[in-house]
C-alpha cells in the first residue's frame, strides 16, 4: 500500500492531531493544568485552522474513494470557523462545576463529529460516506445526553439516537438497492448506470437515500426529532447541531445528488426535492410561530433554513453550489450569534423563554442588540449577510430557467415574509414590550463576549465584503466537471 | 438488470425483514423492543448486500465489505443506544417510550 496518499488529506490529519493532543493532555496532565483545557482546545484549534489555510491539496486518495479538491477545502474551512467559534463560546459552559469533570470528552466528541463531517464531504464513495455519516450522528448523541442531571437531555438523547439509527437503517437500504443496480458504491460509476430511463428500483432507492439524508437535514417529513433534541441538548451542542451538523450534510447531500444521480435529476428528484422543499419552508415556519421556547424556536427556524438551503441542491449548477457554502458560512454566523446570547442568558438565570426577553433591552442593551442582529440577519433584512445569502440561492435557483423553479422561489420568497413575523417577535419583545424584566443586568465572560463579537463583524461584513461570493464561485469552478450529468 | 427466481428468494425474505423492523419500530412501546427492530432493519441491508454481490456481481467484494462494515456501526449504534436507555431508566425508572413526553410539538 502506498501510504503517501494519507498526504492527500492534510485537513483530516490536522484535525486528528488536534484531537491526539486534546486526548493526551485531558488524561495525562496533572489537575491543577487541566484548568487551561478549554483554552488549550481553542488555542489549538485555531491553529490547526490557520495552518491548514496554507496548502490545500487536490487529488484521490484510496483509489478514488477520497477526493480532495479546492471546494471541499473551502467548505472544510467553513465549518472550521464554525467549530471554532462554537469552541469559544462553550468556554464558559465547559467550566462550571457540573461539566468540570467531563469536559475533556466534550472536546473529543465534538472533534470526532467533525472528523466525520469532513470524510463526509470528501467521500466519493458510500462506504466511505457512511462510515463519516455515523461517526458524525453517533457522538453527537452521546453529546446530548451530556447533561446528566436534567431529564430533558436524556429524552432528547433518546429520541435523536432511535431517528438517527432509523434514518441510516433505511439509507443504508436504498444503497443496498443502489448496489443492486449499478454493482459498485463508486459515485462515478454509479453515475454512468443510472443515466437512461429510470427502473422503478431505482426510484424507490433515490426515496430510501433522500429520506435517509433528510433526517440528518431535518427536512419536513423526517423533521420531527428536531425540536425536541434541540430543546433538551445542551445548548453549546445544539449550536453546533444547528449548523456545523447541517451544513456538512447539506454540502455532502448536494454532492450525493448532482455527481451520483445527475442522469435522473428532471426525471426522478427534481419532484422530490420540490415537495420537500415547499413542506420545509412552509412547515417549518408555520410551527415556528407559536414556539415561546427561544431554543426550540431556533430549531423550527433553522428547519425552514434548510429549505432555503436546499434550493442550492435543485438549482444543480454552479451558482446554486457556491451560493449553497455562502449560504452556510451566514448562516453559520447568524444562528451561532443568537445561540451565543441565548448560552449566555442561560448560564447566568437558567431562562430560555421568549417572555424572559421582555425590556432585555433596558438590562442588557448589548445583548439585545446582537440578538437583533442575529434576528434581522436569519430573517434577510439587506444589510445584513443573510438578505445576500437568501439573494443569492434563490439567484442560483431561479437561473435553471424552468417555471416550475420560478414558482417555488415565489413561495420561498413569501415564506421569508412569513419568517420575518416571527424573528420580529423576538426583537419586539426585547425592545418594545413594556413590563418588569426578569433577566437582571448580566456581565458575560470575555469568552461568550468575543464569540459574539466574532459572530456580529461576520454578520456585518460578510454582505457587502463581495470578494467572498466571488471567491466561493472561483472556488466551485474547480469541481465543475460534476454537474455534466446533469439533465 | 433481471431478477431471477434464486435472488428472489433471498430478497423477499430481506424485504419482510425490513417491513417487520419498520412496523416493530413504529408500534413497540419497550425501549429494548425498538432496538430489536432497529436491528432488523440493519441485518436486512446487510442481507441485501450479500446477496446482490453474490449474484449479480459475483466478480468483486464491494458488497461484502460494506456488509461488514455495516455490522461494525450497527454494533457500535446498538451499544450507545443501549447506554442512552440505562440512562433514561436511571432517571424514569422505566424504559416505556410513552414516558418521553416531556417536550411535545
Amino acid at each position: 500500500m502506498d501510504y503517501s496518499q494519507f498526504l492527500m488529506m492534510p485537513q483530516e490529519i490536522g484535525l486528528l492531531i488536534v484531537f491526539l493532543l486534546v486526548f493526551l493532555f485531558d488524561t495525562f496532565m496533572p489537575k491543577r493544568l487541566q484548568t487551561s483545557l478549554s483554552y488549550i482546545t481553542c488555542v489549538l484549534f485555531a491553529v490547526y485552522t490557520a495552518v491548514s489555510m496554507i496548502c490545500p491539496l487536490k487529488g484521490m486518495a484510496f483509489a478514488g474513494m477520497f477526493e480532495s479538491t479546492a471546494a471541499t477545502f473551502v467548505m472544510k474551512q467553513i465549518l472550521n470557523i464554525g467549530m471554532l467559534i462554537v469552541l469559544i463560546q462553550s468556554i464558559k459552559w465547559a467550566n462550571e462545576d457540573f461539566t468540570i469533570v467531563r469536559r475533556g470528552e466534550f472536546y473529543e466528541l465534538l472533534l470526532v463529529t467533525l472528523f466525520g463531517m469532513y470524510l463526509m464531504i470528501s467521500a466519493r464513495h458510500f462506504l466511505l460516506f457512511v462510515i463519516g455519516l455515523e461517526s458524525a450522528s453517533l457522538p453527537l448523541a452521546a453529546l446530548v445526553a451530556f447533561d446528566k442531571k436534567r431529564y430533558e437531555s436524556h429524552e432528547a438523547a433518546a429520541k435523536y439516537m432511535f431517528t438517527a439509527m432509523f434514518s441510516s437503517a433505511i439509507f443504508m437500504m436504498g444503497l443496498s438497492f443502489v448496489y443492486g443496480i449499478a454493482g459498485s458504491l463508486y459515485f462515478n460509476d454509479i453515475a454512468f448506470k443510472v443515466a437512461g430511463t429510470p427502473s422503478a428500483l431505482l426510484i424507490v432507492a433515490l426515496a430510501f437515500v433522500i429520506s435517509g439524508v433528510g433526517f440528518k437535514l431535518s427536512l419536513v417529513p423526517f423533521h420531527l426529532w428536531t425540536a425536541d433534541v434541540y430543546q433538551g441538548a445542551p445548548t453549546a451542542v445544539t449550536s453546533y447541531l444547528s449548523v456545523i451538523s447541517k451544513g456538512a450534510a447539506a454540502y455532502a447531500f448536494l454532492i450525493i445528488m448532482v455527481q451520483t444521480f445527475g442522469a435522473v435529476y428532471s426525471q426522478v428528484w427534481e419532484w422530490m426535492l420540490y415537495a420537500l422543499i415547499i413542506l420545509t419552508i412552509t412547515l417549518g415556519n408555520l410551527f415556528a410561530i407559536r414556539q415561546r421556547n427561544l431554543k426550540r424556536f431556533l430549531a423550527f427556524s433553522s428547519i425552514s433554513q434548510a429549505g432555503y438551503i436546499m434550493l442550492g441542491v435543485i438549482a444543480a449548477n454552479e451558482i446554486g453550489m457556491a451560493s449553497l457554502m455562502y449560504y452556510v458560512l451566514v448562516y453559520i454566523f447568524s444562528n451561532l450569534a443568537a445561540f451565543g446570547v441565548i448560552s449566555a442568558i442561560e448560564n447566568k438565570t437558567g431562562r430560555v423563554g421568549m417572555d424572559d426577553y421582555n425590556g432585555l433591552y433596558h438590562t442588557n442593551p448589548k445583548l439585545a442588540f446582537t440578538m437583533m442582529l442575529a434576528m434581522f440577519s436569519l430573517g434577510g433584512i439587506p444589510p445584513f449577510a443573510g438578505f445576500f445569502s437568501k439573494f443569492f440561492i434563490f439567484m442560483g435557483a431561479v437561473k435553471t430557467g424552468e417555471v416550475a423553479i420560478y414558482i417555488l422561489v415565489l413561495i420561498a420568497l413569501i415564506n421569508t415574509i412569513i419568517s420575518l413575523y416571527y424573528y420580529l417577535l423576538v426583537v419586539k419583545a426585547m425592545f418594545i414590550v413594556e413590563g418588569d424584566c426578569v433577566v437582571p443586568r448580566i456581565k458575560s465572560e470575555t469568552s461568550e463576549r468575543l464569540g459574539m463579537t466574532i459572530c456580529t463583524l461576520g454578520i456585518i461584513l460578510i454582505g457587502p465584503a463581495s470578494c467572498i461570493y466571488t471567491f466561493l464561485t472561483l472556488v466551485v469552478k474547480d469541481g465543475s466537471s460534476m454537474f455534466c450529468f446533469i439533465q | 438488470m433481471k431478477f431471477d427466481l434464486t435472488i428472489l428468494m433471498y430478497i423477499i425474505p430481506s424485504v419482510i425483514m425490513f417491513c417487520c423492523g419498520v412496523y416493530g419500530f413504529i408500534t413497540r412501546k419497550n425501549m429494548i423492543a425498538i432496538l430489536i427492530s432497529l436491528e432488523l432493519m440493519l441485518n436486512a441491508v446487510d442481507i441485501n448486500f450479500v446477496v446482490f454481490n453474490r449474484y449479480l456481481f459475483p466478480g468483486q467484494m464491494e458488497g461484502m465489505m460494506f456488509s461488514l462494515f455495516a455490522i461494525a456501526i450497527a454494533a457500535g449504534e446498538t451499544a450507545l443506544a443501549i447506554a442512552i436507555v440505562i440512562n433514561v431508566y436511571r432517571v424514569v425508572k422505566n424504559v416505556d417510550i410513552r414516558e418521553l413526553t416531556k417536550m411535545k410539538f
